[in-house]
């Protein structure tokens, strides 16, 4: 079996998101999305700190300290961008008007539940940033992350075991082995992405049922 | 005639309490009002409860807020850092608190207080443990979460250019949390990088109107903007 790289699931995800669309990328693989768009097709990523239309990283020397991204690395704007407070800017997530989120997981549960904020251990730091508020107010959910923990358990459960990050979300999961789709009545499989990997051995990593359209 | 325009920073925060709730600006480095911590931290106040996006970075600012002890509690979103080392020692060692809410609603509960809004509810964290304890409300088939105000005694922030009306324009994402917590604290300073005349700053372009601005400090950038 051969699994997607890093970038290979952002291209699959790239692939998914249409003309036009709002997009906010979280930290990590889903930043590499962006790199994956094809050049003929216009969308608007939104930073959470304040930008609507995004831009690549600056060349060396043309960095700006006030211009930054949500991962505070140097950022640009593009023609047509525009800044604002962070009120305003939560408010596009919370209020429903971001069309798609793409963000990573410890784990993500049959029923759309995400946990990625916290592995729960009493002496790690809990930070949450803005993963709440995209959890809850975008209008999709994508998460990219690994199938398998590094001990090969599935990091799609039947109930998250880390605390959650939002209830009943996510709206569909890339990970290096395949694409599956949250719907009411659970997991439905899009496509295998690892080459040689069949639907029964994805079946028996993944633990949780999933539909097939080739096996109903 | 009003002039809200002080000559330094140490002027502008003579007279902050021990005890106070200070909002502060910035979203990691880009809108920190670091003149203005540097003040703060030389004029002693004490037991200050800090409201700030992050819980400082490196050996500066907020950061050197936090080592110099004066800081009893921090509302932020996200403290972990690779350069938080202040903040994680003095969390791990028990010596401050910690009050964790997602990035959205502290922006909101900061926006709240300073339009006069006494609550609300947000389908942000409903399920979640940042949400135990919380009044809850189904509204629509939707759950949501009762989130209070956030009111400042000071809000310090930074701003590009600011007249002696104190209205403020802002530089690119520098501008994050300072319209917000301008309006929700009740005396509010920004460190400008430029006074300018009134009627300097077109009327259309005022980002953060005088009324929510009680204090303008200038102080010269240091670094260099592209």
């Amino acid at each position: 079996m051969k699994k997607l790289d890093r970038n290979q699931i952002a291209a699959r995800v790239a692939r998914d998101i249409p003309e036009g669309a709002y997009v906010n990328l979280g930290i990590g693989l889903p930043t590499l999305v962006a790199n994956h768009i094809p050049k003929d097709r216009e969308i608007i990523l939104h930073s959470e700190n304040g930008i609507l239309g995004l831009g690549p990283r600056p060349a060396p020397g043309q960095e700006d300290e006030d211009l930054i991204d949500a991962g505070k690395a140097p950022a640009t704007i593009l023609q047509g961008g525009s800044y604002f407070h962070h009120a305003d800017s939560f408010g596009m997530i919370r209020g429903g008007h971001i069309d798609i989120c793409v963000l990573g997981a410890f784990q993500v549960a049959a029923n759309g539940d995400i946990a990625n904020w916290h592995t729960g251990e009493a002496d790690a730091i809990p930070a949450v940033g803005g993963a709440m508020d995209l959890a809850a107010g975008a209008k999709q959910v994508f998460v990219t992350m690994e199938h398998l923990t590094k001990q090969g358990e599935s990091k799609i459960v039947e109930r998250c075991s880390y605390p959650l990050t939002g209830v009943r979300c996510v709206t569909r999961v890339y990970t290096d082995l395949a694409v599956i789709d949250i719907k009411a009545d659970g997991l439905h499989l899009v496509e295998i992405c690892a080459e040689g990997l069949s639907f029964e051995a994805l079946q028996k990593l993944n633990g949780v049922p999933l539909k097939h359209k080739a096996a109903a | 005639m009003i002039d809200k325009i002080l000559q330094s920073p140490a002027a502008a925060l003579a007279d902050v309490p021990d005890g106070a709730t200070i909002l502060i600006g910035g979203f990691g480095n880009a809108g920190m009002p670091s003149a203005l911590i540097d003040a703060l931290i030389a004029q002693g106040a004490r037991n200050l409860t800090v409201v700030n996006n992050n819980a400082g970075n490196a050996d500066a600012g907020l950061a050197a807020l936090i080592a110099a002890r004066r800081v009893k509690k921090v509302i932020c979103s996200f403290p972990r850092q690779t350069d938080s080392w202040h903040f994680d020692k003095a969390w791990r060692a028990g010596e401050l608190e910690l009050e964790l809410v997602p990035q959205g609603t502290l922006a909101e509960r900061i926006r709240a207080a300073g339009a006069g809004v006494g609550g609300f509810y947000t389908p942000t964290a409903f399920g979640t443990k940042l949400a135990e304890g919380k009044e809850t409300r189904r509204i629509n088939g939707r759950d949501y979460v009762l989130e209070m105000p956030i009111h400042g005694d000071y809000a310090l922030i930074k701003a590009d250019r600011g007249d002696r009306w104190g209205n403020l324009a802002y530089r690119k994402t520098a501008r994050n949390f300072g319209p917000i917590m301008a309006a929700a604290a009740r005396c509010t300073v920004a460190q400008v990088r430029e006074t300018v005349a009134l009627g300097a700053i077109d009327p259309e372009h005022v980002v953060t109107p005088g009324i929510f601005v009680q204090r303008v400090v200038k102080v010269a950038a240091l670094r260099k903007a592209a």
